[in-house]
Parts: structure tokens; sequence; C-alpha cells
């Protein structure tokens, strides 16, 4: 008599089975997404843990952090540690290149899609992307080879300067809001450009009255992004700024911002004493900032019409 | 003024600001080349720098860097991969995925300072390693992982539907599908994003001050020992990468020849950075050539 085979012995088995590639993906995937979370959380307690140590363990007075203008922490008998002329020197500089910046932007990128569309965009492109690639080291010594001398020379002042600092953000925000701006303006449906027109504008009518407005909270993510990028920048502003600790009066004054005083106390002081921790708590403030510039965007992205 | 009027010089302003930008670009890039290349030569690529006297060299830098990058994407990659897949293909609409999403976001947006002094933390203090290569790999790859997530989440997502739904129709697992289909279809744009981030990397100095630190122990080339304390193979020494040290000879250098060896380091590191450029642009291409019945 044949023996009969259960069906489940006649069936052709893989000895590897298929459920454990399937798994270990899964778990490797899941884990670079929870690596992720874990540095954003990480740097978050961690600075912050950091940052409040001088208030907390060494009784400097986080109001006088924040309003007092006067950084003297090397006073024996009384160190004032007042980060006012840091915070405002950072947001200065960040603002004054946003002025400068977000025009030649976004003016580039109506360039790109309005006025020349074919041809503009194959020259400015790569030009754009070739900004991008220039590291702010170099962009920060150009500052300090070519526009500090330009500036003591024919401006006025010693060139160390928020000018300085403020034109060599520029330069650097510069491809961050282009690039964001060209793309907002290329999402604009064909049909908006196409009905103003009809009704007989002009080019420039049509930029003016249509699509800015329509890609009105696009752009300002553009702007809000390279804020964000030059409050972040620390050596090539701090090449060209003077870091000095005294409130700047005028645009030709030398300024320091908490990055400039952070690349450069960092170094000299003890880990561990007031001097040190006070530069954390100014990490702590880039660090909240930053969270600030994100809160705005994403405000600015929920309201994006098109 | 009439409305014709007003549009032309609308259009002059346009265009004066593109040309602005044109000039601007080749401003820096004449500046840059024609003072630099003249810095360079086999001596300036191949002397170890001095820290009193002129003429001293970028060897050591040029080295670091590279070396700094590699360990860099060594870690980035796999990371930025894997969560690029899952932001493709397992993330499932809702708080967790939304949670994951603005942590990458906010990741991308922390100025590389703070991530500098994040670094000097966890890696230099609490490890207690003091000022490592592996240090400032580990900063950059905070500073350069978002970037590498969204590049591969864009490229897997922008592989067409169809493709993955015909290999799950065959029976083909999901995991197997990723690996076999997407990953494949997906590697030229892939492998021209980490090109591109490796640029970025390459150029980052402001993360490495506090990381990896501003000096370099004197290397021994012939010593590929990764264990020994000269070679340069050795992970757990302090190392200057070249964006640092023409940070360093600027503000804090003492040599007399500041300018020319800051000058050749420029040069150095944007023709890098053009090189990196060009092959992202090359490679992407020619791959996409080879694995694609595409022209």
């Amino acid at each position: 008599m044949e023996k009969v085979v259960p069906a489940k012995d006649r069936l052709l088995k893989s000895k590897k089975s298929w459920m454990d590639g399937e798994v270990r993906g899964r778990i490797l995937v899941f884990l670079s997404a929870i690596i992720m979370i874990a540095a954003t959380i990480s740097i978050t307690i961690f600075i912050g843990q950091k940052g409040l140590q001088a208030f907390i363990n060494n009784g400097v007075s986080l109001i006088e952090f924040l309003t007092s203008k006067i950084w003297d922490p090397t006073n024996q008998k009384n160190p004032v540690y007042g980060a006012l002329p840091f915070i405002f020197g950072s947001f200065a500089v960040t603002f004054l290149a946003a002025l400068v910046a977000a025009p030649l932007g976004i003016g580039a990128a109506i360039f790109m899609t309005e006025i020349a569309p074919s041809w503009g965009r194959k020259v400015l492109q790569p030009v754009i992307e070739l900004l991008v690639g220039i590291p702010s080291v170099v962009y920060g010594f150009i500052g300090l080879t070519v526009l500090v001398p330009f500036i003591r020379d024919h401006v006025g002042g010693l060139g160390f300067s928020l000018l300085s600092g403020m034109i060599v953000l520029s330069v650097m925000i510069l491809p961050t809001i282009t690039t964001i701006a060209t793309d907002a303006m290329a999402t604009i449906p064909k049909a908006l450009r196409e009905g103003s027109y009809a009704l007989g504008a002009t080019r420039w009518q049509t930029i003016r009255k249509v699509l800015i407005p329509a890609a009105m909270p696009s752009l300002l993510t553009a702007i809000v992004l390279g804020m964000a990028r030059a409050f972040g920048e620390a050596l090539a502003v701090q090449m060209v700024i003077g870091n000095v600790s005294k409130f700047p009066h005028s645009i030709l004054d030398a300024s320091g911002t908490l990055t400039t005083i952070i690349t450069l106390n960092m170094g000299n002081t003890t880990f561990g004493s007031v001097d040190n921790n006070v530069l954390w708590s100014m990490g702590l403030i880039l660090l909240v900032i930053s969270f600030v510039f994100i809160l705005i965007i994403r405000y600015l992205s929920a309201r994006r019409k098109i | 003024m009439s409305s014709k009027t007003s549009d032309r010089i609308a259009t002059g302003i346009f265009v004066t600001i593109a040309v602005i930008i044109i000039s601007l670009l080749i401003g820096l890039f004449y500046f840059i080349l024609v003072n630099g290349v003249k810095q360079i030569s086999i001596d300036f690529l191949t002397k170890p720098s001095s820290n009193l006297l002129a003429g001293g060299g970028i060897r050591d830098q040029i080295f670091n860097s590279f070396y700094v990058l590699i360990i860099t994407m060594i870690i980035t990659v796999p990371l930025g991969l894997g969560g690029g897949i899952y932001m493709a293909e397992y993330a499932k609409p809702g708080k967790v995925t939304d949670f994951i999403r603005v942590c990458v976001e906010v990741l991308a947006s922390f100025p590389s300072i703070v991530i500098g002094m994040f670094g000097l933390l966890m890696f230099v203090t609490l490890t207690g390693w003091g000022y490592t290569i592996l240090g400032g790999a580990l900063a950059l790859t905070v500073f350069n992982l978002p970037v590498m997530v969204r590049v591969s989440e864009d490229a897997i997502r922008s592989v067409p539907r169809d493709i993955k739904e015909a290999s799950l129709g065959l029976g083909i697992t999901h995991w197997h599908t990723i690996k076999t289909i997407l990953l494949p279809s997906a590697f030229p744009s892939i492998l021209t994003g980490a090109i591109l981030a490796a640029g970025r990397v390459f150029g980052e100095a402001a993360a490495l001050l506090f990381t990896a630190g501003l000096s370099t122990p004197r290397l021994d080339y012939s010593d590929w020992n990764p264990f020994s304390s000269t070679s340069p193979l050795n992970i757990f020494r302090p190392a200057e990468t070249l964006a640092v040290h023409i940070w360093s000879v600027n503000t804090q250098g003492l040599i007399p020849d500041v300018k020319e060896v800051a000058n050749g380091s420029a040069a150095v590191l944007v023709i890098s950075v053009l090189i990196f450029n060009l092959l992202a642009r090359g490679i992407g291409s020619l791959v996409h050539k080879k694995m694609t019945a595409s022209k």
C-alpha cells in the first residue's frame, strides 16, 4: 500500500522563513526613525538642561540676562551677564540680511518663472546651486579680506560692522530664499496667470496683483527659512562683525551676536563655570528661536492657498 | 505712468536682479580661484601645517576633511535611508508620523553651532573621549541626517506606483519589494542627494569646532594601525578639517602667511565642493541611464 504523504510535507519550503527578512527590515527601519526622534529630543533636553544651569545653580538673574546691556563676566567683584547686546545683534543682522536678500531672492524667482521661463531658469538655477555649495567659512573669509577693507576705506568705521555681517549673511541666505520662492511661483496654477492676462493685465500687473498675493504664504516661508539660517550662522558672521560686547548704535558699529560669542568664548572658559554656563544659556536662546521659526513656518504653510 | 511703462520698468528691475546674482557668483568664484589657485602647489598640498612659521601646507587638514566626511557618510547613509524608507513606506498617517516629520524639520533647522554644542556635551564631555574624529562625525551625522532622510523619502516616493504594485502582485513581500524593486529604482536620486549632502558636510565648520577640535596631532602616514595614536586612521584623535582651518588661521592664527594659506585652503575647499556637485550630476545621470531604459 502506498504511503500517503500529508499535503504539508509535500510542499516545497524555503529554509529561510520569509517572515524573518520582513521583520528584520521593519525593525531596522523603525530603529532609524526612532534615532531621529531621539536625536531631536535629546538635543532639546541636553541644551535645555545645560542652558538653565546658569540661572538655577549659579544664581544668574534671568531678567538681567535678557535685559541688561552690560556684558562683563570678567569683573572680579560684580560680574554682569547681560546678553541683550548679543540678542539684539543676532536679530539685527538677521532682519537686515533678510531685508536685502528677500527682494533679490523673490525677484530672481520671478525672473526664472515669469520673465524668462526657458533660458532664465537654465542660467540662474546652476548659479543658485553653486552659491549654495560655497561653504560658510569661505563666505566669511571673502568678507574678511574684501568686504571689511572696502567698507573701512569707502564707507567709514572700522569695517568690522553690522553692515559687513548683513552683506555676508544676505549672500548666504539668498539661495535658500530663491529656491523656495521659485518652487512657490512655479506651483501657481497656470489658469490664474491666463485669467489675468485675458483681462488685459500687463505682466507686471499680473505678478503684483495676482501671482505674489497667491504665493504669499510660501514666499514668507522662504524668507523665514532664510532668516532661520541667518540667525544660526556662526563662523561667517564671526569673521566680519567685530565681536564686541557693546550695544551697536549704527549700522557701521562693530557688534556681536549670540553665535559669535559662543564660538569665541566656548574654548576659553572652563566647562561648568558660570562664564561657560551663560554661553549654554545663549545656546538655549538659539534653540528656542529656531523652534519659534518652525512654528512660524508651520503657521504659514497651514495658510497656504495653493 | 501708463501700465505699459511700469511693466517695462518692472521687467528691467527683474533682469537687473538676475544680472546682479550672476555677477555676484562670477565675482566670488573669480576671487576664490584667482587668488587661491596660485597658492596651490604640490608642496602646499603635501606639507603639514605650521603653527608659527610661514610656508605651512594643508596635508593633514585635507586628509582629515575627507576622513571625517567618509565616517560621517558611513553612519548617515544607512540611518537616513532607513528613516526615508520608514517615512515613504511604513509610516501610517497619524500623530506618530506627524511627530517624526516635525522632528526632521526641527533637526534640519537647528543652527549648526547648537549641534556642535550638543556634540561637545554628548560626544566630548559625557563620553570622556575629548575632541575626536568620531565625535565630529557623529555631530555631523545629526546635522546631515534630516537632509538624507528627505532625499531618500522623496526618491522612494517618486518610484512609479505600478512597479511597486507589480512586485507586490507577484506575491513578493513588502520588505523584499523595497530591497529589490524600490531601492534600485530610487538609487540614482539617492546617490545624487548623498553626494550633494557630502558637499555640505565637507564645508561645515561650526559643528566641528567643539567636537573634532582645532588641532591635529603629528601624523605618521606609514602607520595604518587604526588604534595607534599617530595613525591618521585613528578615529579617537582630534582633527582639524579644512573648513575649520580656514576659520582658525584667520581668527587665531599666528603664522605670517595667513592670507596665502587661507586663500589656498579656500580654493581647495571650493574646488572639492564643485567636484562633488559635478559628480552628483554626472553619476546621477550615468546611473540613471544604466539602470533604466531611458536615454
